[in-house]
């Protein structure tokens, strides 16, 4: 839908229509635009990553000392609930999406997503579905049986407010926004990139997208549809999970993880990504060993799904699976060892300028191979008897989301904020989030190893003293608020920056390889002028050597085919949210009859879904061809 | 880079204060760092060998990443262009072949110890069979060959091999001594989990519950008691004496009316909830009251009785045991009973 059209064609589709420009909100609500749906995701994925910041600060603050009562245990459920939830599904998840839309399109050398409504689709319908979850909050309690939501304790007999429904209602929703953006990014890949980009051509970020979005495929199904029967035991009283009607919780663990371990897939490859474009950049050398890391990346997506079942060595599979299951997980170590290596041997040679994104990144190599380690460690069944569930584990974990995927985010952020705002984040500024955020990390989260040891196991709401707990978990807390820190100089940072001059250049770290920095900061809405020719891996580096201050056009400047802004998507989104919630509340007892009526006959539900439907086919009813941009205009720039 | 330097700097004292902390390693009977029996030695055993693996990966990482990193900092007006290197296929082995080298390193003993695990002494005519059942927030040990239940207290024979079988009453729960053993769920019926663990050496151990099962479960603990062959069978036997109720009738009968309509004592009651037979000889009340005025976080088991049954939920919120006052005994013969329940001792 984004295609070019040349100049040949008698009668391009679309033209001569007029279009409506939005400005302000209406804007935002219409786009269909990858770029501003970059900044969508940014600030949403940023807003939700801070609800569940405070929510680790408020954790740590009752786990600062023993026996500490600034929390009750019911509300200090909740919070570890939301925080994992909210970290995980609202909160990386959607940056990691900000910057596959705010940089893909743009390293392949195409105008846009492969389908731009459904992009703006899966941001609405993630939005609306993270908020539906967090108004938990306000509508009679959050979810509190964790963000495993492990039957039976999700099960409407021991968890009886309306938490856990919305989460498996709240997360359904967000979650077909995910795999809608991860359709659309495969969709992307295999067929808009620019002439000449073959696939052994593709920057390593598009190609950790293009397999992320694979993983995204195969995995969210999963969890769709144990959402599905968790939302059917508590609502319609099925009997799935439900063990007093036969039901198997053991079930629900499986299909939890089939679709869990390969999320932590999801989410640490597109890190890898990120990391793989910043050191080549500020070391000014190729990625060490491309090929490899090409074949590490399928390796670990591939192996990914056939680990899950180490998430449960615990729940008594018998010593068969528990065997299987650590050797394959230990082999995970063995694609994961390659790209650790290429990177430090990228940088060998190389002339390495520590930039913000790169102090990230250089972070990011050794705090990553901890979490690896760890990994490996939790593999052998035997010790994990007794690492599972306690702080090793969750010292583990953090250490590869955190040290992992948000360091690399961090490093994402910084290096293609100039080409996302066309403004440069400050480099001191930068520097002072690095060491306060990474010290403050380590702080928090070495020290949970060894509480883990020491027989602390996770998700208790106190401890008692005397157990030899209390220093290091006042550490951790230390720690955590240091990170703290760390975030808000980066709020600070994004302040001051946004009220300087929009002045960044095409490539501004002048380093720059691929060809998202061949055009300028912001990029236009058509980004390339004309589509690009690729004649090697590192485009804009090839050409750079070659002499040459751009790219090779592979077409000669004609009209460009857009996409048509549209609110469609929001009020599909907006139904979903209504059906949801209608269904979420269909056997309560409300106090008037007429909300009882509403509720209970499924109307509220009817009426969200008919909304939705009725977006649905409106939008197939009515042709939208786009519009043009025509040369003219394109000159007058 | 200055930088670099002034926080390794910072982060000298601070490593070399943890280093210390860390030497302590945790107390004898909780830490997996300190195993007090031969099934928590062998996984410590692995621990250890894949900790040592691992730090030397870490230390290969950290020296090449600190070498690349101050070696090859660009200097002020370096221009010219690096060597755009494509790869090494000889590099790409070697770090392919070494980790994968020490996989196999590490799978080896960890297949043969999973294997070993699967033991579980079940057809064991030598091992005391032992059914542990996870309430919310309590244990409940079913002694099957010897007619026994009892609650919180696990009262095991030194040396010999114990042989659970493991089921919960109600959610997921995780049955956790980490000085003897590794961890294994709780599963309702359909899923009943066995495993074994032994303790060759006398004492108390702590036992913890490990997988969330609602607001209390940081208080889901347990005492497991070693002790020599001789007293296992003596208390066993001391076990199975007819019930000692209260010496004041009109207390026996609240008691009786009350108490005992989910409780039990000897051979009277239900056992819906913990056992209370010889209560006052249990290491702790509701698994977190310590009974040993000797220590700071302890105190008289009567004191702590009175602690629980004035405010149960205060104790550990969320647990199903009714406030005696809800049940309408006044605090007089709340007391009472706590006074009883504290000399209801077991030799």
């Amino acid at each position: 839908m984004a295609h070019a059209h040349t100049l040949n064609s008698s009668k391009p589709l679309g033209h001569g229509s007029s279009v409506k420009r939005h400005t302000g909100l209406m804007d935002w609500i219409t786009t269909v635009d990858h770029k501003k749906i970059a900044i969508l995701y940014l600030w949403a994925g940023g807003l939700f990553f801070g609800i569940g910041g405070l929510e680790a600060i408020l954790i740590r603050i009752q786990l600062i000392k023993p026996m500490n009562d600034f929390l009750d245990a019911q509300t200090f459920n909740e919070l570890i609930t939301m925080h994992g939830t909210t970290m995980i599904f609202l909160g990386v998840m959607p940056v990691i999406f900000a910057l596959m839309n705010a940089v893909i399109p743009l390293q392949i050398g195409a105008r846009d997503v492969a389908f731009p409504f459904l992009n703006a689709l899966g941001f609405w319908t993630f939005l609306f579905g993270g908020i539906l979850l967090n108004l938990s909050w306000i509508m009679g309690g959050a979810p509190d049986a964790g963000w495993t939501s492990y039957a039976p304790l999700s099960t409407s007999t021991y968890s009886t407010t309306h938490g856990v429904d919305f989460y498996t209602i709240g997360l359904q929703i967000a979650g077909l926004g995910t795999l809608i953006g991860g359709i659309n990014f495969l969709a992307t890949i295999i067929t808009m990139r620019a002439p000449g980009m073959s696939f052994m051509r593709m920057p390593m970020f598009a190609w950790t997208t293009f397999i992320t979005s694979a993983i995204i495929l195969f995995a969210f199904p999963a969890i769709t549809v144990g959402l599905v029967l968790l939302t059917f035991d508590r609502i319609l009283g099925a009997n799935f999970f439900e063990v007093g009607g036969g039901g198997s919780p053991v079930l629900w663990q499986h299909i939890f993880w089939i679709f869990g371990h390969p999320e932590v897939y999801i989410l640490i490859l597109p890190a890898f990504g990120i990391i793989s474009e910043v050191i080549p950049t500020f070391s000014r050398k190729r990625l060490f060993g491309y090929s490899s890391m090409v074949f590490a990346t399928i390796l670990i997506a591939f192996l990914g799904f056939m680990v899950w079942a180490h998430h449960m060595f615990t729940t008594g599979l018998g010593p068969v699976a528990n065997a299987l299951f650590s050797v394959s997980t230990m082999l995970i170590a063995v694609p994961t060892g390659i790209k650790i290596f290429n990177w430090l041997f990228t940088m060998w040679g190389g002339q390495v300028r520590f930039t913000t994104p790169n102090l990230f990144a250089a972070g990011f190599i050794p705090t990553f191979t901890m979490g690896g380690v760890t990994g490996v460690m939790l593999a052998s069944a035997p010790a994990d008897f007794q690492f599972h569930d306690t702080y090793f584990v969750v010292a583990h974990f953090h250490y590869v989301i955190v040290g992992g995927l948000v360091l690399g985010l961090f490093a994402g952020l910084h290096y293609w904020w100039p080409k996302m705002f066309g403004r440069m984040l400050s480099e001191s500024l930068g520097k002072w989030t690095f060491w306060t955020f990474i010290l403050g990390f380590h702080m928090t989260f070495f020290v949970q190893h060894f509480l883990g040891l020491m027989g602390m196991q996770r998700r208790v709401f106190t401890y008692l003293p005397n157990q030899q707990f209390d220093l290091l978990n006042l550490v951790s807390t230390i720690g955590a608020f240091l990170m703290g820190v760390g975030m808000i100089i980066f709020l600070i940072n994004i302040y001051l920056t946004s009220r300087r001059p929009a002045d960044a250049s095409n490539d501004p770290w002048e380093d720059g390889r691929t060809l998202e920095w061949t055009i300028p900061s912001p990029p236009p809405e058509y980004n390339f002028k004309q589509t690009p020719l690729v004649r090697g891996i590192d485009a804009f580096w090839k050409e750079k050597t070659a002499g040459h201050t751009a790219m090779t056009p592979a077409e000669p400047v004609g009209s460009i085919h857009m996409p048509s802004a549209t609110a469609i998507p929001f009020v599909m989104s907006v139904g979903i949210f209504i059906a949801g919630l209608g269904f979420m509340f269909s056997r309560d007892e409300f106090g008037n009859a007429f909300m009882s009526f509403l509720f209970n006959n499924y109307i509220v539900t009817a009426l969200g879904l008919l909304i939705t439907f009725g977006a649905m086919l409106i939008r197939s009813l009515y042709d939208d061809h786009g519009w043009h941009i025509e040369p003219e205009e394109l000159e007058g720039r | 880079m200055m930088k670099t330097w002034q926080a390794v700097k910072r982060l000298l004292p601070m490593m070399s204060v943890f280093a210390l902390i860390l030497a302590g390693c945790g107390r004898e009977d909780l830490s997996v760092l300190r195993p007090q029996g031969p099934v928590a030695e062998s996984s410590l055993g692995l621990i250890k060998l894949s900790i040592t693996i691992m730090i030397v990966v870490l230390l290969i990482v950290f020296a090449i990443a600190a070498f690349v990193m101050i070696r090859f900092r660009r200097k002020p007006n370096q221009t010219e262009i690096p060597e755009q290197v494509e790869g090494s296929f000889k590099l790409e082995i070697l770090w392919t072949v070494i980790p994968l080298i020490l996989v196999v390193v590490l799978a080896i003993p960890t297949v043969k110890q999973v294997f070993a695990a699967g033991n579980d002494h079940s057809n064991d005519k030598n091992a005391v069979k032992v059914k542990v059942t996870g309430h919310q927030y309590w244990w409940e040990f079913e002694y099957g060959d010897y007619g026994v239940i009892t609650a919180q207290d696990l009262v095991i024979p030194t040396g010999k091999d114990i042989a659970f079988e493991l089921i919960t009453k109600d959610v997921l729960h995780s049955f956790w001594v980490p000085s003897l053993s590794g961890k294994i769920d709780t599963n309702p019926a359909g899923t009943i989990n066995r495993f074994s663990f032994s303790a060759p050496k006398e004492g108390v151990y702590r036992g913890k519950c490990a997988e969330l099962c609602g607001p209390s479960h940081g208080f889901m603990e347990f005492k497991v008691k070693a002790v020599s062959n001789e007293e296992f069978e003596k208390w066993i036997e001391s076990r199975k004496a007819p019930a000692v109720l209260p010496e004041d009738p009109a207390l026996a009968k609240t008691f009786k009316d009350q108490c005992l309509q989910c409780h039990a004592v000897g051979d009277q009651g239900i056992a819906n909830a913990p056992d209370l037979t010889g209560i006052g000889s249990r290491e702790a009340i509701a698994g977190i009251l310590i009974n040993d005025d000797t220590r700071e976080d302890g105190a008289p088991v009567e004191e702590n009785l009175k602690t629980w049954l004035h405010d149960p939920q205060s104790v550990k919120p969320g647990n199903l045991m009714p406030n005696p006052k809800d049940l309408g005994l006044s605090d007089a013969e709340i007391d009472g009973i706590a006074e009883y329940l504290a000399n209801y001792k077991l030799d």
